[in-house]
């Protein structure tokens, strides 16, 4: 995998101990590195396997409709307590069976992705801006802006995260996906925010910005033209790698009670457990829907990372 | 405390060459297998070192120089690399057909390395003593205090200043030279038959540089090892070196006895190296540049691999790969030890 | 007289005009240093008395200073319209530092540069903006110089982008491709990232980049000693070339003394934070006074296999002592063989030696040593 994953002038350097074997530039037009671990990505099975079920799973988030024509919520305990799945009737509302309050398993499943994606999702994209700011900010200006920035990302760092959610989130009344996203983004900033401090730190001493200032760049300049750009890439792979462990943390407050109002995998898995023994069916499909959303964005996550890094192979 | 020494850096003279040499490398290739092809980093290297006596190893970087010493050492990763072909005779016998176990054993004990950076071939966490002694520890069973009394008595060989109170001291509390000596200590402790430099003193400062490169030289001289010196820089060749080989594009165009080779180059591209180089005692005009890059070894040129860059090549260079010829004088007298891979060594040589 | 030559060059001013120095100079007789200062006219950079000193501190958020390391520590020189300074030393001496400090990038903890009579070090904002149009830097390592992320013409264009007032906007794609064909690249490459280059064109680019705002003088940190051998000669042949076209000032900061006696016309040697000697290339590497120099030259290498046998060597013992810690004294006294008890109490002032004030020859040039005599290591064969 290592040899075939290497493209770059530079990785040929690498897989020549001997130095820069480094072509000349060939009549080929410019490649940039982004282009490059593109290139890598499109030819990585794990990526293409991992982005379709992504893919899948978006299209099943947005429109449940198209998959399970029966409602989430529609019960009929008279008729569907408990009742076994149907394994002949794929896609129906009784393929996966009924959970003890009679509701279709299959439909909630269904309806339980928009939820855990979105959870995902957006505390991804809330703990990058906020933890990537707050890195950036510390590793680019050092001195006291540093430590202060530092201590209080060390001060969150030591809540506990699961317990730290849990204790907020019990002080809702009301839990949306707003609060849920808000509840974790509060506590996970930290990583990102100390993975883009020690990114920025390495960037800024290089000779570039160096250069960039004995140009008499402005500040805003460096740091969105030089550093942010080369110091951007562990930051996407923390990102793509805890979207998979927000959607777990998710099912996991959930389970405990203190997840999401409404269809959500967690729920399920909790409600499921009363009935482990006489029907573990109702447990089993959202947990195979988690594990398989996890899984998926992890691989993506492993993929990227070599992408952007093949040396780290 | 300071030494003034008229007759520094000079190892004894080879032992003529009658016996059979220590080392002896066979038309040795080594390629790298790279998504954007096969990087043919070594393509039929031939050299020998005998006992007593310092080979350069003279090459830019891609040259392909610390490959060859990577490959005899055994420390090339496989994959991506694959030596498709050729042998490395050690005493006689091929080092690449050997089981791994009995590799290892001569790995250190009779063939041992001293890399450019020493500071990450030592491991940081252990003291230098530990490090030194385990060399003793593992290969000749002594106890922990006879490894550690060896250890001293080597780094005081090395010339390491209050060598019983710093041996316990970590890899990072000691200066660039220092590291350097420990390195060579280290190559030294089981006594082998050869040294492998790569580019040892390239991280050091001039007046360290010359420190340790003395320092080797009188070693291999006083234990009568072979050393293979893997270097681009021809000012300490001249110091220290008996024979040269000159490598370009994964070949060896050019071997000359030290002497020879500075004053009679038999290829181009030898030639350009020496006159592109600025010389401490003239100020010259214009420095000589020998044009164009390094050869990119996914596409080495066809022919000659230097034929672009030369300012000699004629169409048979673009087309035929030279042999490495023998040279001789003009009269046809054989001038022992010296070879060159240019279709035009007779006019390179002999103007 | 050298205590009278320090306070003159501590209080240099930008208004010392070309006859102060002049009579300073005659009252010292200084004729060889003269006779250059009357040829060049007015230095373009002033260097007076430059220091840098970086704090050791503990704690982590109440910091405590318990140290300084002096990276530079009183460095003074003149650089003039057109030539080319060299300035040598080993690792840690500060050579870099200085142009760190040259070039704005560190604040200086005492000490002036002045560019055309301005204090350049006390300058920022707008007016240190306009001051880097006139000085540029070419960088060391090809490699790390050049934003991976960018384009060529994105990171020579740039320049312009940060000076819109330097090329009109339809001008600026032209402007990068004249540039790249000046230090002979194809300018078709103008869209390529650099790591499709090998490391002397990246170093082209970076020439390239340092040469697009006109500038007077070009700090150059060991711009080729990243490079191989058969590429560094192309590299300082084109910054020659550049330097009669353009009629730049160097600063060429290198450890390599070959490449800096080819390129350079005058030479200062620098030894923890300071300047050990000074002088003009013959001055320095024909006739050095100083024994560090001395011991500096006489260990590069020579590509000679015949002086081996009877080269006469300095071997100087130990490192170089830490710049947190320097000795008292003369700060080369550790490792020098003519120290005595005066090195360890009197620092040496950078002056022409007391015994070659009367000379007229090349050994009288400055020399920070007490015991400054002449001793040709070059030609020693």
């Amino acid at each position: 995998m290592p040899e075939l994953t290497t493209t770059s002038a530079e990785k040929t350097a690498t897989a020549a101990p001997d130095g820069q074997s480094l072509p000349d530039p060939k009549p080929e037009k410019a490649r940039s590195l982004w282009g490059d671990a593109w290139r890598d990505l499109r030819g990585n099975w794990i990526f293409i396997v991992s982005s379709l079920l992504i893919l899948l799973l978006l299209v099943i988030a947005f429109f449940p409709g198209l998959f399970s024509s029966a409602s989430p919520d529609a019960k009929d305990l008279a008729a569907h307590y408990l009742k076994k799945p149907e394994y002949g009737h794929v896609f129906g509302a009784d393929w996966l069976g009924y959970d003890a309050q009679g509701r279709s398993v299959y439909a909630r499943a269904i309806y339980g992705t928009r939820a855990s994606l979105m959870v995902g999702g957006g505390t991804t994209l809330a703990v990058t801006v906020l933890g990537g700011l707050m890195g950036m900010l510390a590793g680019y200006f050092g001195g006291w802006i540093d430590a202060v920035l530092s201590r209080i990302t060390d001060m969150f760092f030591g809540i506990p995260f699961l317990l730290g959610a849990m204790v907020m989130l019990n002080s809702f009344t009301e839990r949306s996906i707003p609060i849920v996203i808000l509840a974790l983004t509060f506590l996970g900033w930290t990583q990102t925010a100390r993975v883009m401090r020690g990114s920025v730190i390495t960037v800024k001493s290089q000779d570039y910005v160096q250069a960039a200032k004995a140009l008499g760049a402005s500040t805003s300049r460096i740091l969105f033209r030089h550093v942010l750009p080369n110091a951007i890439a562990p930051v996407i792979v923390v990102a793509t790698i805890s979207l998979g462990v927000y959607i777990g943390a998710e099912a996991t407050l959930s389970y405990l009670g203190l997840g999401l109002d409404g269809a959500s995998w967690g729920n399920d898995i909790s409600d499921g457990q009363n009935q482990i023994r006489v029907a573990a069916y109702i447990m089993l499909y959202p947990s195979i829907m988690l594990s398989i959303t996890v899984l998926a964005f992890i691989m993506l996550g492993e993929a990227v990372r070599n992408a952007l890094d093949p040396k780290q192979r | 405390m300071t030494i003034i020494d008229q007759t520094a850096s000079v190892p004894g003279p080879s032992d003529g060459g009658a016996d059979a040499p220590l080392l002896e490398v066979r038309d040795l290739h080594v390629e790298f297998h790279t998504r954007d092809g096969v990087v043919r980093a070594v393509n039929g290297v031939n050299y020998s070192v005998s006992a007593g006596e310092t080979l350069a190893v003279l090459g830019e970087s891609g040259s392909g120089k610390s490959v060859t010493a990577q490959a005899i050492m055994g420390i090339l990763d496989m994959p991506p690399a694959k030596i498709p072909q050729g042998e490395i005779l050690f005493r006689g016998q091929d080092m690449l057909r050997m089981a791994a176990d009995e590799r290892r054993k001569l790995r250190g004990a009779k063939i041992a390395m001293i890399f450019q950076d020493a500071l990450s071939s030592l491991n940081p966490v252990l003291s230098v003593g530990y490090q030194l002694g385990e060399m003793f520890r593992v290969h000749q069973g002594l106890s922990k205090k006879e490894a550690k009394a060896r250890s001293i008595e080597l780094m005081d060989r090395v010339k390491i200043p209050a060598a019983a109170a710093r041996v316990n001291d970590y890899p990072h509390q000691f200066s660039g030279g220092m590291r350097q000596r420990i390195m060579i200590a280290m190559a030294l402790a089981l006594e082998p038959d050869l040294i492998i430099a790569d580019e040892p003193t390239t991280a050091l400062d001039v007046t360290v540089q010359a420190q340790v490169m003395d320092l080797l030289a009188e070693l291999q001289r006083e234990y009568h090892m072979g050393l293979i010196l893997i270097t681009h820089d021809l000012g300490v060749v001249a110091d220290v070196a008996d024979k040269i080989a000159v490598m370009y594009a994964g070949r060896i165009v050019e071997q000359a006895p030290v002497h020879e080779l500075y004053k009679r180059p038999a290829h181009p591209y030898t030639r350009g190296l020496l006159d592109s180089i600025p010389r401490l005692d003239q100020k010259g005009q214009e420095l000589y540049a020998i044009q164009g890059l390094p050869p990119n070894l996914l596409r080495t040129p066809s022919g000659c691999a230097f034929n672009p860059r030369c300012p000699k090549a004629q169409d048979i260079c673009r087309t035929d790969t030279p042999p490495l010829f023998e040279v001789t004088e003009p009269d046809g007298s054989a001038l022992p030890g010296r070879r060159s891979a240019c279709h035009f060594w007779k006019e390179t040589i002999h103007g | 007289m050298a205590e009278i030559r320090k306070d003159e060059a501590v209080d240099a001013t930008p208004n010392v005009t070309e006859v102060d120095v002049v009579d300073a100079a005659t009252e010292d007789a200084a004729v060889v240093a003269l006779d250059k200062r009357v040829d060049r006219g007015e230095p373009i950079l002033q260097v007076r008395n430059l220091k840098k000193h970086f704090p050791l501190t503990q704690g982590v958020l109440f910091k405590r200073q318990i140290g300084a390391v002096k990276a530079v520590d009183g460095v003074s020189f003149d650089l003039y319209q057109g030539e080319t300074l060299g300035i040598v030393g080993e690792s840690g001496c500060g050579k870099s530092t200085v142009a760190k400090l040259l070039m704005n990038l560190e604040r200086a903890t005492a000490g002036e540069v002045f560019y055309k009579g301005q204090d350049i070090t006390k300058l920022s904002g707008r007016a240190l903006k306009a001051v880097r149009r006139n000085i540029q830097m070419v960088f060391q390592d090809p490699y790390t110089s050049l934003n991976p992320r960018m384009t060529v013409g994105d990171i020579i264009g740039e320049t312009f982008d940060i000076h819109p007032e330097s090329a009109p906007k339809g001008d600026r794609r032209r402007r990068v491709q004249d540039l790249l064909d000046v230090v002979g690249l194809n300018p078709e490459y103008i869209n390529r990232y650099p790591h499709q280059f090998s490391g002397g064109q990246r170093q082209r680019i970076g020439i390239a980049r340092g040469l697009a705002l006109n500038p007077e003088v070009i700090i150059c940190d060991e711009p080729v000693s990243a490079l191989d051998v058969s590429v560094q000669a192309q590299v300082i042949n084109l910054m020659e070339k550049l330097q009669d076209e353009f009629d730049l000032s160097y600063i060429f900061i290198a450890h390599d003394l070959s490449i800096v006696r080819h390129i350079s016309d005058r030479v200062g040697v620098m030894y923890l934070g300071k300047i050990a000697e000074i002088g003009t290339d013959v001055q320095i590497y024909d006739h050095p006074t100083h024994p560090y120099t001395q011991a500096l030259l006489s260990a590069v290498p020579v590509p000679d296999p015949d002086s081996r046998d009877h080269r006469e060597r300095i071997i100087l013992t130990g490192d170089v002592p830490s710049p947190a810690n320097p000795p008292s004294g003369c700060s080369f006294r550790t490792r020098c063989w003519k120290a005595q008890d005066k090195c360890a109490q009197e620092a040496p002032l950078l002056a022409i030696p007391e015994r070659f004030k009367g000379a007229d020859g090349p050994a009288a040039h400055e020399s920070a040593c007490h015991f400054a005599e002449e001793k040709d290591v070059v030609h020693a064969a």
